[in-house]
């Protein structure tokens, strides 16, 4: 058989049924399978788009997404969505065409050194040497992408082995020697942690996106509600934990609520799951928390004490450990009432520091109530993308999410044109979700292309652009910490996202009226095919509260 | 051990769980020995590791294991500049490795091979090879006017006699690197 069609046995092996991606001369064999491989392949206008759409794919699905690019540009053109998945754990596998193997290392046309580039950057990856290779070090890289903490990887094929005619044996046994995740969290350790939780009297939950990625909600609301602890979570955990829930204090970090930050400041146990201590958590490292212990609970050995040193480590995943660490708990006498105090003091922070902002008088949209408003619209349902600024902030404020992966952003890296791409790849993966990426005006530019492929394509994905003209939250920070002086973030009035929408085949709609909008914003999503909404808001609003970079959590302003 | 979540301290409670928290710079040399699969690119992943989280290698040395299909890397790294903890965590991420080991310096015997090319002229050649006797080396190739020498030690020894040498006239000095292999029966 073909190598190539060897891969596509490969992929529904693995259960692959969608892949996007952009043939070029180097996979030209692998796109030659697909004809009859018997696996829907998505066209994309660029391999960004692509690679961002297995992204979407992955994380709203919780399965492995799937990006092709040729080789040279194609790869280079996917290093931003690798580097993106790894920083935000997202298990992607890209398969690169290269050059033919006598070529290598000779400036061929179209010859980039895939490997070389895209190191740093990925969980692992394999050069193909051998065409019998091929089989196996994709269902490794398959394997390697979707256990542990997830990632991505990388499968580079010249071009020559990948015609080759190979004896296909289908693989089940992948062994890895060097790679055993630690999974299942050491009883002891957990068993500590039940205690220290149990006689915390200002405890908060930090959890992040490794709840998400273990499918852990259910398990981290038994423990939170066994016992009224407080949760806040990362930009990256939304809706890990029901936003309505009582115990629910709002997002953490830079632009979280005071009720959040305060706590943490004031813990005197603070216990992270599946979360890294990020500088837009901590800002100020050495004033971070400054009264907690830590409880560190994450899949990745290397996270515990990286930036905060942890007093009781529990490396596994996150489901095993919430699971046992929930029936240690219940073996423990607990007084709740202990918390009583702590929870009179976070209900003081709530009340006097509730998320706010000055209504319009004028009639014009404030960017914060197109968020309510389309909260209303989609009643709190719908998967939402974002790319990356001033809107993703107000989107995590104030959509308030109650499950795990209806919330889609670019976390770690903060890539603008993530969202439009990845609403994509997160309505091919969820097609009876209604799908809405929340964008700026700036970051949607960034992978527009891909509004054809969504129309070529039928995939009805609802495109709401925060039009401010501005790249805003860069306009924030010039405003805030360098003297009001704007430099290069007026994006003025282009292009016309109506006009643009019509060209692309999509349905253009545009808003300017705070009146109305809920109604509108129902209308234009309910309106079939893709659909982009141009939403002018008032242009100068800035995202608050704040924690000014590298200032303590207790020196928030806004 | 206290009881962990009193409030009112940052505190850690105790050297242990500090070693087990990681984050401690312990202020000495770490020798390494790390199996890694024999594959293309794995030497590249761990000097790109090392260099993209800030971590300084010392010395490096690659070689062949009486196992075909594993090499392995000896290396050094300064304990007082990088958390030792976090190396080796990031190390065991890579895929290609398979083990590694902090040698415990006691228990553990190193060797650096090292070769001294010294400018000689006349009387200076017979004290050049008096120094190399009491330091154990060899003197490997002689010229008209320039010896080369060569020693194994502890890198302390290499760098004592490379002290010496140095009066006369060091030319070039080549150093492998330290390999180290653990006392006893066990495997290193």
């Amino acid at each position: 058989m073909r190598a190539v069609d060897a891969v596509m046995e490969c992929l529904k092996a693995e259960g692959v049924d969608v892949v996007f991606g952009l043939p070029g001369g180097a996979n030209l064999p692998t796109y030659d399978a697909f004809v009859d491989g018997g696996i829907r392949h998505i066209l994309v206008r660029h391999e960004a788009g692509g690679g961002h759409a297995a992204e979407g794919y992955a994380k709203a699905t919780g399965r492995v997404g799937v990006s092709l690019g040729t080789s040279g540009p194609g790869a280079t053109n996917l290093v931003t969505p690798i580097v993106d998945a790894m920083m935000d754990s997202v298990p992607v596998v890209f398969i690169t065409g290269q050059v033919r193997t006598e070529l290598l290392g000779t400036d061929g046309f179209q010859e980039a050194d895939t490997m070389g580039i895209t190191m740093p950057a990925v969980k692992h990856s394999w050069m193909i040497q051998h065409p019998d290779e091929i089989p196996r070090s994709l269902h490794e890289a398959f394997h390697v992408a979707r256990t542990g903490r997830p990632g991505p990887v990388v499968v580079d094929i010249p071009q020559d082995l990948s015609r080759a005619d190979i004896d296909y044996q289908p693989v089940t046994d992948v062994k890895l020697p060097g790679y055993q995740p630690t999974t299942e969290g050491n009883t002891k350790q957990i068993r500590q942690a039940a205690k220290a939780l149990a006689s915390a009297r200002r405890p908060v939950l930090y959890v992040g996106g490794g709840v998400v990625n273990a499918g852990a909600s259910a398990q981290l609301r038994e423990l939170a509600t066994l016992d009224r602890f407080p949760v806040t979570c990362t930009l990256m955990a939304l809706g890990a934990f029901p936003a309505p829930h009582p115990q629910w204090l709002g997002m953490l970090g830079m632009h979280g609520t005071r009720a959040a930050n305060y706590a943490i400041d004031e813990a005197d146990l603070i216990c992270c799951i599946g979360a890294r201590f990020d500088d837009r958590i901590t800002g100020k490292l050495s004033e971070f928390a400054p009264r907690a212990k830590f409880i560190h609970i994450d899949v990745d050995p290397a996270e515990i004490s990286k930036n905060v040193p942890v007093h009781i480590p529990v490396v596994g995943d996150a489901r095993n450990v919430l699971t046992k660490l929930v029936a240690e708990y219940r073996a423990l006498e607990i007084d709740s009432s202990r918390l009583d105090t702590w929870w009179e003091r976070i209900e003081g922070w709530r009340a006097k520091h509730p998320l706010r902002y000055d209504e319009a008088t004028n009639g014009e949209i404030k960017p914060q109530y197109l968020v309510q408003a389309l909260y209303e619209a989609t009643d709190g349902e719908a998967i939402v993308t974002t790319d990356v600024g001033q809107h993703q902030m107000w989107a995590a404020q104030y959509y308030h999410f109650d499950e795990p992966r209806k919330w889609i952003n670019s976390g770690g890296l903060g890539t603008m044109g993530f969202g439009l791409p990845a609403a994509m790849g997160a309505k091919v993966g969820c097609p009876d979700a209604t799908v809405v990426c929340l964008a700026g005006d700036g970051s949607v530019q960034m992978n527009m292309q891909e509004l054809a492929t969504c129309t070529q394509e039928g995939i009805d994905i609802k495109v709401v652009i925060m039009n401010n003209g501005y790249l805003g939250m860069v306009r924030q920070w010039q405003e805030l910490f360098w003297d009001h002086r704007y430099s290069q973030v007026d994006m003025g009035d282009f292009p016309d996202f109506v006009k643009l929408a019509e060209a692309y085949g999509a349905t253009g709609v545009r808003l300017t009226q705070s009146a109305g909008l809920i109604e509108a914003l129902r209308e234009a999503i309910a309106t079939p095919g893709p659909v982009m909404v141009d939403v002018r808001v008032c242009r100068e609003e800035n995202v608050y509260p704040m924690i000014a970079p590298g200032q303590a959590a207790r020196d928030m302003v806004g | 051990m206290k009881a962990v979540g009193e409030p009112g301290t940052k505190e850690l409670l105790s050297l242990e769980e500090l070693e087990a928290a990681g984050g401690l710079r312990t202020g000495r040399k770490h020798v390494l020995s790390i199996l890694v699969e024999d594959k293309p690119g794995v030497l590249t992943r761990i000097a790109g590791l090392f260099a993209r989280r800030g971590f300084n290698i010392d010395t490096l040395t690659v070689g062949p294991t009486d196992d075909l299909s594993i090499s392995r890397i000896t290396l050094t790294v300064d304990g007082a500049l990088h958390p030792i903890d976090q190396v080796t965590k990031q190390l065991h991420k890579l895929i290609n490795v398979l083990k590694i080991r902090d040698l415990e310096p006691n228990d553990t015997v190193t060797r650096e091979l090292a070769m001294f090319k010294v400018a000689v002229e006349g009387t200076q050649r017979a004290e050049v090879m008096q120094v190399c006797e009491i330091f154990r080396g060899k003197v490997v190739d002689v010229g008209r006017r320039s010896i080369i020498l060569e020693i194994t030690g502890t890198t302390d020894k290499v760098a004592a006699f490379e002290a010496m040498l140095r009066p006369f006239g060091l030319i070039e000095m080549m150093r492998t690197g330290e390999i180290a292999i653990s006392r006893g029966r066990g495997e290193t």
